[in-house]
């Protein structure tokens, strides 16, 4: 069952973290690995740590003990922005568009950063262009005024400016339309064929198996299972006790 | 009785001049207030240091102008250290710590001018002594080019926030300070380099202003805290708000000052403080909160 990355072909590994938010302990101890270019995802109910553990990755939270690699170095205590120039990309559930800047300005924070040529910039937009029509229709709209859908493409285009080689994608359809959702289950798989891993925090189990290699099951504040996703149905025993009501 | 035309204009004139000045310490403030929620109480001094810098290179100079130039660097140069040294630390910590902070540099900073400088005010030889006819009035160039210079200054903020590559960074850590952190952007930095440039302007107002007033340790007491009251009437962390605010306030006092004295006009931007803060607390400059 476990098909977890080579240690060679591992990209993030994540072991033994545990997180406090003030006295509360969130995580007890999660381990995991993404390998390159892998889709991983990361299901439990509301509430096990699935958002903490992408914070913590992303340096937001500092684990309390544990440890954290990226590429064969360690990366736990390291401020985000030296990770997200390391190419870790965040993209969080609660989306957190800059609202009063425009969607082109949005765009340049993860784009003016030194070592990108004209060309390159010019390229990378074009790609989220191509992908996102609407948000090159709406380039110098402020942020805030778009939909939640567009809001939700504008911050995976965001992160996808810093050409990352992992995005921590926490719960990319909640709230959206369904055909919202199939173009996000679209870029996913573009992402993945362009090499670049994700870790996907989700709701939504149908789209999580479908988009990915192999799925972790956290519940309290632990990772409990962990899966290969082709091997698992919807309606699969392991899904109602990790995710049933 | 008449409506006094002739003095209308002057106050005018008066009014946009004091409101320029203002409004370039007011937007230093607010910048650093909007960016980091840090009330800088030594933003006085720092509008102090750059007169007496100013001062001190015009008469080893003998210009204005690298006098302006240099006190801008100089101050904005403190302020960074400032910033890294006293409040970089505190940052997470309960707000009123950067209040003690910063009030705390205020006091060492006043005291140190007048260790250094003495109690007697200096004199800052203004860059251009001519003057025009305004009625019966003399009115002095200088003050105009004041007006300009702060208006100039503002612009060039207005316009490197606005388009700048680190200006967008300004403001989206304005915004959200944990989302661009995971944007790559260096947080910590750009705070130190707001601080800097509020520093800067603060100085580049104490040296435009010293010509009109004496320099002395305490000047910057009575700017700040019209400015104070400017960023609150404009909206905290609200820059067009602050500048709008600056413009109405003197432009206030100065009409206020036709008819009572210019002591008692002063009286007018408290009543519009506490106006401000009884019916509309979030500025009078800014959107309707939602």
């Amino acid at each position: 069952m476990t098909a977890a990355p080579s240690p060679e072909q591992t990209l993030v590994k994540i072991e033994g973290v545990h997180t406090f938010y003030g006295k509360s302990h969130i995580l007890h101890g999660v381990s995991l690995v993404v390998g390159k270019g892998e889709v991983v995802g990361l299901l439990g109910r509301n509430g096990v740590g699935k958002s903490t553990t992408l914070k913590t990755i992303m340096g937001l939270v500092t684990p309390s003990q544990g440890s954290i690699v990226f590429e064969g170095k360690p990366i736990a205590g390291l401020p985000p922005h030296k990770l997200a120039r390391q190419g870790l990309g965040y993209v969080p559930e609660d989306r957190r568009i800059f609202k009063l800047l425009t969607v082109m300005e949005n765009l340049r924070t993860g784009l003016d950063r030194s070592g990108v040529t004209d060309a390159r910039r010019k390229e990378l937009l074009d790609k989220v262009f191509t992908y996102f029509p609407r948000l090159a229709e709406r380039r110098d709209q402020a942020g805030g005024t778009l939909s939640g859908g567009e809001q939700q493409m504008l911050a995976i285009a965001r992160a996808m400016m810093l050409e990352p080689k992992i995005i921590l994608l926490d719960e990319p359809t909640e709230g959206l339309m369904p055909r919202m959702v199939s173009q996000i289950r679209e870029i996913v798989e573009v992402l993945h064929r362009e090499g670049v891993a994700i870790l996907l925090v989700e709701q939504n189990v149908p789209l999580t198996l479908a988009a990915s290699q192999r799925v972790y099951f956290m519940e309290k504040g632990e990772v409990r299972h962990h899966a290969i996703s082709s091997e698992l149905k919807v309606d699969d025993p392991v899904i109602h006790q990790y995710l049933g009501v | 009785m008449a409506i006094p035309w002739d003095l209308i204009v002057i106050q005018t004139v008066n009014g946009i001049v004091t409101g320029m000045i203002l409004a370039l310490v007011a937007s230093g403030l607010t910048l650093i207030f909007g960016i980091m929620d840090v009330v800088n109480f030594a933003h006085g001094e720092l509008f102090m240091m750059g007169a007496y810098i100013g001062v001190v290179v015009l008469v080893a100079s003998g210009s204005f102008w690298i006098a302006l130039v240099l006190s801008v660097i100089s101050v904005a140069l403190l302020g960074a250290a400032m910033q890294i040294v006293t409040l970089r630390p505190l940052v997470g910590r309960d707000p009123l710590t950067t209040i003690l902070a910063t009030f705390g540099i205020s006091l060492i900073l006043q005291n140190y001018a007048l260790w250094q400088f003495g109690p007697v005010a200096r004199k800052i030889q203004e860059p251009i002594t001519g003057q025009f006819t305004l009625f019966y009035l003399q009115y002095p160039w200088y003050r105009l080019l004041i007006a300009a210079l702060s208006a100039a200054i503002i612009g060039g903020l207005y316009l490197f926030l606005k388009y700048g590559r680190y200006g967008i960074w300004i403001r989206a850590t304005t915004q959200d300070r944990v989302m661009a952190q995971a944007m790559g952007i260096p947080v910590p930095w750009v705070h130190t380099a707001v601080f800097a440039i509020g520093a800067g302007m603060a100085a580049a107002s104490g040296v435009l202003f010293g010509p009109l007033v004496g320099v002395n340790h305490a000047m910057g007491l009575d700017w700040v805290l019209k400015a104070f009251i400017v960023v609150v009437v404009g909206g905290m962390g609200n820059l067009g708000g602050s500048i709008a605010a600056a413009i109405f306030i003197s432009l206030l006092e100065a009409y206020a000052a036709i008819f009572v004295s210019p002591a008692q006009a002063v009286i007018v931007s408290f009543v519009v403080l506490i106006l401000t803060l009884l019916f509309r607390p979030t500025g009078l400059f800014v959107p309707t909160p939602k």
